[in-house]
Parts: structure tokens; C-alpha cells; sequence
């Protein structure tokens, strides 16, 4: 191979990786977030795929390396666009799965089209290494070198660019690479003359309107944008989210959540920002006059500075600068404000700064642009009250649909941090939309008490207070116990406003049902049963999931348990469509169609290939290919929600967690060769070296990962992004091994058997991605990754010989 | 049995229809089947039985007239079905129930906020003396005008504008149903509802109903709310698992 058909396999799997991101990033704004694992499953499909078709036709495909690799760039390039066009055409409604079994159609239309392009990119890279074999640990030094790059190209491409924009660049750069490759191709002329037209088309002859991201009518920016009179004023882009700012002169967003019955007051104008389309804030109009916010004093969110006496406010989410200003209004003495996404910042600051009424440059402000988390954790600072904002929409928390959502906000450790940082007598409030049943804000209640239970507090109930209006409630932790005084406060404040109590200490069921009247007084018996002697069982048997949220855990939005479904699927034409956990339908539903298409596209079609090995290989081979990749899957998806934490987005922990995998685990397997040669002496097994190396790090991060990220939290984004992959290298460099050391034994004992192994393989890994979340999602990341460490195990155990 | 009555006039009607409308009347009985015995289960799980009015209302509004003829099919089927505009129309059994909640009366004037395709204030038109109903979505609220002029409910007032301060000229009134969603309710709705009577929210998404609100003015003013879950999954602990 040239120098040339190098850069060209490079920039393929650039392309590809960078694709599968951006890919992500698109179905986050068209769709919802959890789509991601499905992405990754779809990469992982192609690559299998493509290796079970190279098998087959070898013969046919090796004098015709370049021809066949420049064309399928090209393809590569176009599907890549026309999929991502097709693929948002697709009228997959996942909000109406509980309704509809023709979505679950939809959904596998989906996966199919997106399959298409990864098959492509990957039959480029796979030809590389049939058709050319004597320089294979170039071509995946090229291949993981690009894989990284690309990576780390997109982040790079979304700050600068729109998501369209980025996907032009990144099809022109399949192109490229088609067109490098063409040059040492018999059919140069013919290839240009299609390389050609297809630049042409993409730079200057695509319909824009075919470019556009087609939103999910559902959500909260497309229903808006319905409103008579209602427009988009502004949008910005960046990996961590499209920020859409919407005006609606005509009918006005009064936006405030909780607000009481008895109140007065109505909202100022407000403009509406949407970060990816849904979770909706608002920015709202201020002239310095701070009587015009009078509704901001009878929400369920103004219930702690009803107790606290001019506070030094600490606000997790400032994203318009609404809530910042509600502080202000409740008589804050000072306010350090956190947002992570610096152009939702820039909003207030900049774009829409004379409408905000310059509300950030007040000196009572501090304005920190940074992850939530890593801001507390290093902060020194001691608040008389932590306020973690209202950013989820109502019917984004009521649907399910962030079932799948890793949230670091509302973890034990989370609220750990935040106590650490309450000063005495302070307070940590958050507000939550209110569900019936009561859903999230039990499984909040039960994640700040096992918070407290775990720092030695005793008697936790005599630091919670909990209110309620008819569709949000206030949880309210003490650093001190609650004095008769605050209770009394408490009291007078929902009663003044029509909000019930759901609990104070000594609280009796006599004040907990009596303006918003519930069937029974359900957060009230929560709590006290959350609080009491047998709250496991209490958890164990609530018909929703809402034991604590942890680190471990972080799926503070998942409630889904499936012994609660056949109840739930029997009352759904009785009203009861909203119990059900949808979200988590979907991941299982993505899991099932994965297992499925790779039967149908990787193994079934490798049963054409001649099955000549010797007796005992294909079931023994098979288990350890088969073990190897669900095992790495499950390791990789794991750490990638792990980083989340770490890296505060999960794009980020995306991009760099596999680019960290790959490019190290591609060292790993340029050096398992020597690795070979060197145990052979000292008669080890070398997979057994290469899994004792994984668990022995694996172990040691499951030990000290946690502790390391809350220590390093607040370091910039770039430095973090090098630790983490500093941190993936050698546990990488080691998973990278135990494959092509057995690969190529196979290949010495029994070649027929190669295909097989690079099929089930793919197979294990297409059907893990999903798996691993699944897993995650019930058992936690430590639990998949012990899972991991027993596969790979099981995996030494059966080639040791 | 007035329902059972009601349902076998509309298949009596039915027969003498002709083709695709004689099929919509059987598959409405149907409905309207499902809907009384889910109504008649929750009776017996302890919840107020449906209204026959209300019932018999449900079976003769055509809801196939209200939504988009790709979802004709499945007009009869008890779910809430996509109407455009990223909207839905209702599942039947959750009007039932809403249109119950608010006690229709043959006198009553009914405020409705985000008239939809319309079906709602269909429904509230065969029960009560008139129905005015606001619509934020322009095309919305002109096809929902038009085709209830079409069908005949000439006791419905509809407009494109802001719910928010209700309808003054036509205020106060008896009851009032709030399908639009809403961070909070607004006060000048709760100042437009007539002492003694009832405003109804559902809560939830667009495919799914979380909970109904159920807002009762008492002839002294007094108000009161009461969140009622759309059907009973209580208790919320069941046997004991082992997790």
C-alpha cells in the first residue's frame, strides 16, 4: 500500500467515527438523547457485517482492492448524507410505542438506514486488511489513528459549525479519501468524473431544506413554534446542545411552574429557550424594577428564603438567568450562579443582555461557566442555600422519556457535595414536578436520606421539609435540625398560598391533604414509610423503582420495574398509558432488533462460507470470540456513562472515551505479538497476561475512580479530557490483546475459521451495546464491569491449553 | 341500561348508513363497549361510575369526522391518536372521564381551552347549553371551526387567540376544560368560573395522561383542587420482591 491508500483508510475511519458522533448529536435534537447506544450498536453492525461479506467474496474483491475500496468511499460519502436526510423521514414517533406496534417498525427502519453508511466505511477499512494483510499493523496503526482523530475532530467541528455544516465536511472527507484511493485504480477516470458530481452536489446542489433537522413534533420547540405569532429570534450551536430562543408576542409564555392559586401576580414577558429542542427556560424581562416579579414570591421554589435571611445563593442551572433573578427577588444577598453551556451564558450576557436588564452584571452576581458537580466539589465557599434548578419539562419528566438519561445531579453523592457546601443552618432546595403517583420525587427523597444516613445523620426526617403545590414540590434539606420556628414559617408560607405540606418533622397526616386534595396523601405516607424501619421493603415493593440514585447508578429518571408491566400494559386503555416507563421499553426494543439484525446480516450469511476447521474449534473459538466482544463492549459503554460525570456532557465522554479505546487498544494489539513471544518463554498464557493487566486495572478504577473524578472534577475541560484519556491507555492497551493473539492462532491452525471469528465477534458486540446499558441500568457500572472481568475470564479459561 | 340502548340505536342507524360510515357506527358501538366496561371495572375497584349521558355522547360523536384521514383507521380504537400540529386527539376513555369529572348540565355554558380537532367540544355539545372554545394553533383552530360547523354543532363558539384570560364576554362560566398544557393555572380562568362550578386539567404529555386536576369553585368562593389519578394503582406497593 502508498502512502496515499494509507491517508485514504485514515480518513475513512475518521469519517466514520466522527459520523457515528455526529450522528448521536442529531438524534439528541430530532429524537432524544438515549438514541446514542443504539448509534454505537449501528457502527458496530456495519463493521460485522461488512467483515461477513468480505469473506464471502475475497477472491472476487482482492485484484480489485482500490476499485472496490474507492467506491465504496463514495458510497460511504453519499449514504452518509442521504441517510442522514432519509433517516429523519422516518415517522417514528416514540412517544406513541405504548400505542402503536407499528413504531416498533419504524424504530428497525431506522436502524436499517443508518446501517447503511457504517457498512460502507467499514467494508473501506476491511478490504484494507483482507486484501492487503502483509502490511496490517499499518494500516491499524491508520485506522486507529484516524478512529482517535476523528473523534476529537467532531467536538471540534460542532463548536465551529451547525450539525448540517459538519456533515457536508465530514462527507467531503469520505470523498477524499475515495478519491486518494482512486488514483493507483484501472478505473480513475470514470471514479473522478462520480467524485466530481458528488462534490459538486454536496457543496452546491443539496435543497437546503433537505438539510434540515426535523425536529420531533413533540417536542417542546416544535409545539411552540405552532403558537400563532411565535418565532425563532436566535440559535446557536455547540456540542452541548442547539440553544433555540423563541419570542411569542401574541400569546405570551407566562412560564412559572407551581404557581399558587391565590396569587395576584402573573409573569413579564419572556422569551423561551430551548437547548436541543426541549427543556424549555426562559429569559425574563427585567427593568430593574424588582416589584414586577411578584409571582416569583408564591411558587413552592420561594418556600427556603421564606426561612433563610438574605442568603448567599448558590444556583445549579442559571440557563436564562430566571431563576438567578427569582433569588434577587427573594431577597438574596449574593448569588454565584452555575451554567455549563457558556452560550446559554452569552444569552443573558450579550445577545438578549438590554432584555435581562443587564441582570449579570449586578455585583451581587457571580456567574460560573462550569459543570455543576466539579463547581461544588472544589468550591470553598459555604452557602446558605443550593438551589438545583427546574430544567426538565413537564412532559419530558411525565413521558419517560429520560428514563435512559444518566443525571449526576441527583445522586447520593451529588446531594453529599452539595450538603458539604451548605453552611450551618443552610439549606439545600430542590423543586421537581409533582407525579402521580408519586414517581421521582419519593426516589428524591429516598436519595437525599440515604445521603444522610451514610454522613452519620441519625434522624433525617428532622432535617427534610417537603411542599407541595398541584404540579411541582419543594424538597427542602436542613444542614441542623428544622426548629419549631422554621416550622411554624413553613406552615404560614403554604397556607398563605394554597400549598399543601407533604412533610415536616412531627408532621401529622392531619395537615398533609388539604388544598390540593390526592386520593391519599401520598407524598406524606412516602416519606414517613422512606423514613421508617421498613423503608427496603417500602422500596423493595413500591411499584415503581425508586431506590436511590448513585454514581453507580445514576439513572435518577428510570422507574420502570418489570414486575409492575402486566398491571401497568392492563390499565393502559383505563387512563393508565402514563405508568408506564416507555424509555426503557425502547432500550429493550433496541436490543431485541440488534440481537435479530446481526443473525440476520452477520452469521447467517457467513453460513455460506466453508466450514473446514478442526473438531472442537468452532464451539471453543466461538465462546471466546463470543466472550471477548460483549466483554469489551461492556467495559467501553461503562466507562463512556462513567465519564459522563467526569466530563460533564455526554458527547464528550462519547468522543473521548472512544477514541482513548481505540487508539490504545489498536497499540495494544500492534504489541500482542511481542507480548506472545515474550510469555512463550516463561510458558504463561499471554491471554491470561492480557486479562490479569484488564482486571487488575479494572479493579483499581472501580477502587479509586470515583475518589480521583471528585478530585480532579474542577480542572478545565481540555485537561480533563487528557486525563481521561491518560486514564483509558492502559486498561485500553491491555483489552487490545487478547483478541489477535487468539486471531492469529486461528489463522495459523484453522484459516476457514478467521470470518467466523471476526462475525461472532461483531455479533456479541452489536448485540452488547445495548446490554451493557440494560445491565448498567439494573445492576450499575460496577456490576457490568465485574461482568466484564468474568467474561474475559471465562475467555482465558477456555483457549488455555 | 340507557348505554346499551344508545349503542344499539347507533348500529340500528348503522344498518340503514352505507359502507365506510356503517363500519365507523359499529366500530363507535365498540368503543363505546370498551369504554362502559373499563368504566364498570373502575366502579368496582371503587371509582365513580361514568355518566350515561356522557357515555351516550360518545356514541354519537363520529370521532373518525375529527381526525386526519390517515388516522381514520384507528379513529374507534380507545387511544389517543396524533392529529398534527404535534397534538393529539384524547383516548376516549380520558374525555369520558374529564367530560364526567365536570358534571354537564343541559343549562351550562362550557369554556374549553385548545379546542384540538375539536372532539372534546363535540362531546360537551350534546350535554350542555353551549360550548366556547380557544385554539392557539391557527390551523388548527380553523379546521376545527370548520368542521364543526360542517357536522352541525351549532353550539359551539370557537376562536384563534390567547386562553389565558379566558372569554370574558361570555363569562362566567359553569364549567371549564383546559387541554392546552400549562405551567400553572391562571388566576383569570379561576376568576371567569362561576360559583359552584368545576374546571378540569389534564396532566401529562401528549400521549399520555399523568393525572387529571379537578378545580371546584363552592358557592362561597372557596376553591379547591383535587389531583385525580386517570385510574387507580393503588395500592402503590404490592407483594414483596426481592431486589
Amino acid at each position: 500500500m502508498t502512502r496515499v491508500q494509507f491517508l485514504a483508510t485514515l480518513l475513512i475511519s475518521a469519517a466514520a467515527i466522527a459520523y457515528e458522533i455526529l450522528l448521536m448529536r442529531m438524534l439528541s435534537i430530532v429524537q432524544w438523547h438515549h438514541f446514542a447506544y443504539m448509534i454505537i450498536s449501528l457502527a458496530l453492525l456495519g463493521y460485522g457485517t461488512s467483515g461477513t461479506v468480505i469473506a464471502i467474496c475475497r477472491r472476487w474483491l482482492e485484484p480489485r482492492f482500490e476499485l472496490v475500496f474507492s467506491i465504496s468511499g463514495l458510497l460511504f460519502s453519499i449514504t452518509m448524507v442521504a441517510c442522514f436526510v432519509l433517516g429523519q423521514r422516518v415517522p417514528f414517533n416514540a412517544l406513541e410505542i405504548v400505542w402503536d406496534a407499528r413504531q416498533f417498525i419504524n424504530l428497525s427502519i431506522i436502524y436499517i438506514v443508518f446501517f447503511v453508511p457504517f457498512f460502507f466505511a467499514a467494508c473501506c477499512i476491511g478490504m484494507a486488511f483482507t486484501c492487503r494483510p502483509s502490511h496490517i499493523s499499518r494500516i491499524y496503526f491508520f485506522d486507529l489513528l484516524g478512529a482517535g482523530l476523528g473523534a476529537l475532530l467532531i467536538v471540534g467541528l460542532l463548536f465551529l459549525l451547525s450539525v448540517q455544516s459538519a456533515l457536508i465536511m465530514l462527507a467531503v472527507l469520505a470523498l477524499l479519501a475515495s478519491a486518494l484511493m482512486a488514483i493507483t485504480s484501472t478505473a480513475r477516470k470514470p471514479l473522478a468524473v462520480m467524485q466530481l458530481v458528488c462534490l459538486a452536489t454536496l457543496l452546491f446542489g443539496l435543497p437546503q431544506e433537505w438539510l434540515v433537522l426535523r425536529i420531533s413534533e413533540y417536542k417542546g420547540l416544535q409545539q411552540t413554534m405552532q403558537v400563532v405569532g411565535s418565532n425563532i429570534v436566535h440559535v446557536s450551536s455547540s456540542p452541548l446542545g442547539l440553544l433555540t430562543v423563541v419570542e411569542s408576542p401574541r400569546i405570551p409564555f407566562r412560564y412559572a411552574p407551581g404557581l399558587s392559586l391565590n396569587t395576584r401576580f402573573e409573569p413579564p414577558e419572556q422569551l423561551a429557550v430551548f437547548i436541543d429542542g426541549d427543556s424549555m427556560s426562559v429569559i425574563t424581562r427585567f427593568d430593574g424594577n424588582l416589584d414586577a416579579l411578584g409571582y416569583m414570591g408564591d411558587v413552592t421554589a420561594a418556600l427556603p428564603y421564606a426561612l433563610l435571611d438574605a442568603p448567599h445563593v448558590l444556583i445549579l442551572g442559571a440557563g436564562g438567568g430566571t431563576d438567578v433573578l427569582f433569588a434577587l427577588y427573594n431577597g438574596a444577598a449574593r448569588v454565584d450562579a452555575v451554567e455549563l453551556n457558556p452560550q446559554m451564558t452569552r444569552l443573558v450576557t450579550d445577545t438578549y443582555a438590554d432584555f435581562a436588564g443587564y441582570l449579570y452584571d449586578d455585583e451581587r452576581i457571580t456567574i460560573h461557566t462550569q459543570e455543576a458537580r466539579g463547581f461544588v466539589v472544589r468550591s470553598n465557599d459555604q452557602y446558605d442555600l443550593i438551589q438545583v434548578a427546574l430544567l426538565d419539562s413537564f412532559a419530558a419528566s411525565g413521558s419517560g422519556v429520560q428514563a435512559l438519561s444518566e443525571s449526576y445531579l441527583y445522586t447520593v453523592e451529588a446531594i453529599q457535595d452539595y450538603l458539604k457546601n451548605t453552611a450551618a443552618g443552610g439549606m439545600l432546595a430542590i423543586t421537581r414536578w409533582l407525579k402521580l403517583p408519586p414517581r421521582d420525587n419519593l426516589k428524591l427523597v429516598a436519595t437525599v436520606i440515604e445521603a444522610l444516613r451514610e454522613t452519620g445523620v441519625a434522624e433525617p426526617g428532622r432535617q427534610l421539609a417537603l411542599i407541595r403545590s398541584w404540579n411541582t414540590s419543594t424538597l427542602l434539606v436542613k444542614n441542623g435540625e428544622f426548629s419549631a420556628a422554621d416550622i411554624t414559617v413553613i406552615r404560614q408560607f403554604a397556607d398563605s398560598r394554597s400549598f399543601d405540606t407533604a412533610f415536616f418533622p412531627s408532621m401529622t397526616a392531619h395537615d398533609a391533604n388539604r388544598f390540593n386534595l390526592l386520593d391519599q396523601p401520598f407524598l406524606y405516607d412516602g416519606v414517613n414509610a422512606l423514613l421508617g424501619d421498613d423503608a427496603d421493603d417500602f422500596v423493595a415493593r413500591y411499584k415503581f423503582y425508586i431506590a436511590p440514585a448513585t454514581d453507580n447508578k445514576p439513572y435518577f429518571f428510570h422507574f420502570f420495574k418489570w414486575s409492575s408491566l402486566p398491571e401497568v400494559m392492563a390499565l393502559r386503555k383505563r387512563g393508565g398509558a402514563g405508568l408506564i416507563e416507555w424509555g426503557y421499553l425502547i432500550l429493550v426494543a433496541t436490543a431485541i432488533q440488534a440481537a435479530i439484525a446481526g443473525v440476520l446480516l452477520i452469521l447467517l450469511p457467513l453460513s455460506r462460507v466453508k466450514r473446514r476447521w478442526p473438531r472442537g474449534t468452532g464451539s471453543r473459538m466461538g465462546s471466546y470470540f463470543f466472550l471477548l466482544g460483549l466483554a469489551f463492549l461492556f467495559i467501553e459503554i461503562a466507562f463512556i456513562q462513567k465519564f459522563i460525570l467526569f466530563l460533564s456532557h455526554p458527547l464528550y465522554a462519547v468522543a473521548v472515551v472512544l477514541s482513548g479505546f481505540l487508539v490504545f487498544a489498536g497499540l495494544g494489539s500492534a504489541y500482542s505479538a511481542q507480548l506472545v513471544q515474550r510469555v512463550a518463554q516463561k510458558r504463561y498464557s499471554p491471554v491470561s497476561v492480557a486479562v490479569a493487566g484488564i482486571a487488575a486495572i479494572a479493579l483499581l478504577y472501580l477502587a479509586v475512580l470515583p475518589m480521583l473524578f471528585q478530585q480532579l472534577m474542577g480542572l478545565p475541560d481540555a485537561i480533563k479530557m487528557a486525563v481521561s484519556i491518560i486514564l483509558i491507555a492502559p486498561m485500553a492497551f491491555f483489552m487490545g490483546m487478547p483478541f489477535p493473539i487468539v486471531l492469529a492462532r486461528v489463522a495459523d491452525r484453522a484459516p476457514d475459521f478467521v470470518p467466523w471469528a471476526w462475525g461472532i465477534n461483531g455479533f456479541a458486540s452489536v448485540i452488547s451495546a445495548s446490554l451493557a446499558t440494560l445491565l448498567a441500568i439494573e445492576f450499575g457500572f460496577s456490576v457490568v464491569i465485574l461482568l466484564a472481568l468474568g467474561l474475559y475470564a471465562t475467555a482465558a479459561a477456555v483457549v488455555h491449553d | 341500561m340507557r348505554v346499551r340502548g344508545a349503542v344499539c340505536c347507533v348500529m340500528l342507524l348503522a344498518l340503514t348508513a352505507h359502507g365506510d360510515e356503517a363500519d365507523y357506527a359499529i366500530a363507535r358501538a365498540a368503543m363505546v363497549d370498551e369504554v362502559y366496561f373499563y368504566a364498570t371495572l373502575a366502579r368496582d375497584t371503587g371509582e365513580a361510575a361514568l355518566n350515561e349521558d356522557v357515555m351516550q355522547a360518545l356514541g354519537t360523536v363520529e370521532r373518525h369526522e375529527f381526525v386526519p384521514a390517515r388516522q381514520k383507521p384507528f379513529a374507534y380504537e380507545n387511544r389517543p391518536l396524533p392529529i398534527g400540529y404535534g397534538q393529539t386527539i384524547s383516548q376516549p376513555y380520558i374525555v369520558a372521564i374529564m367530560t364526567d369529572l365536570i358534571e354537564p348540565g343541559g343549562g351550562d355554558v362550557v369554556l374549553e381551552i385548545g379546542t384540538g380537532s375539536g372532539y372534546q367540544a363535540a362531546i360537551l355539545s350534546a350535554l350542555v347549553h353551549h360550548v366556547y372554545s380557544i385554539e392557539i394553533i391557527e390551523p388548527l383552530a380553523d379546521g376545527a371551526a370548520a368542521r364543526l360547523a360542517r357536522l352541525g354543532h351549532d353550539n359551539i363558539t370557537t376562536k384563534l387567540g390567547d386562553g389565558y384570560y379566558g372569554w370574558q364576554e361570555h363569562a362566567p362560566f359553569d364549567a371549564i376544560v383546559v387541554t392546552a398544557a400549562a405551567s400553572h393555572i391562571p388566576p383569570s380562568l379561576v376568576r371567569q368560573l362561576r360559583p359552584g362550578g368545576r374546571m378540569i386539567i389534564p396532566v401529562g404529555g401528549q400521549f399520555t395522561t399523568q393525572q387529571l386536576l379537578l378545580l371546584t369553585k363552592t358557592d362561597d368562593e372557596k376553591i379547591i383542587t383535587r389531583q385525580i389519578a386517570a385510574v387507580r394503582f393503588v395500592p402503590l406497593t404490592g407483594e414483596h420482591q426481592d431486589e
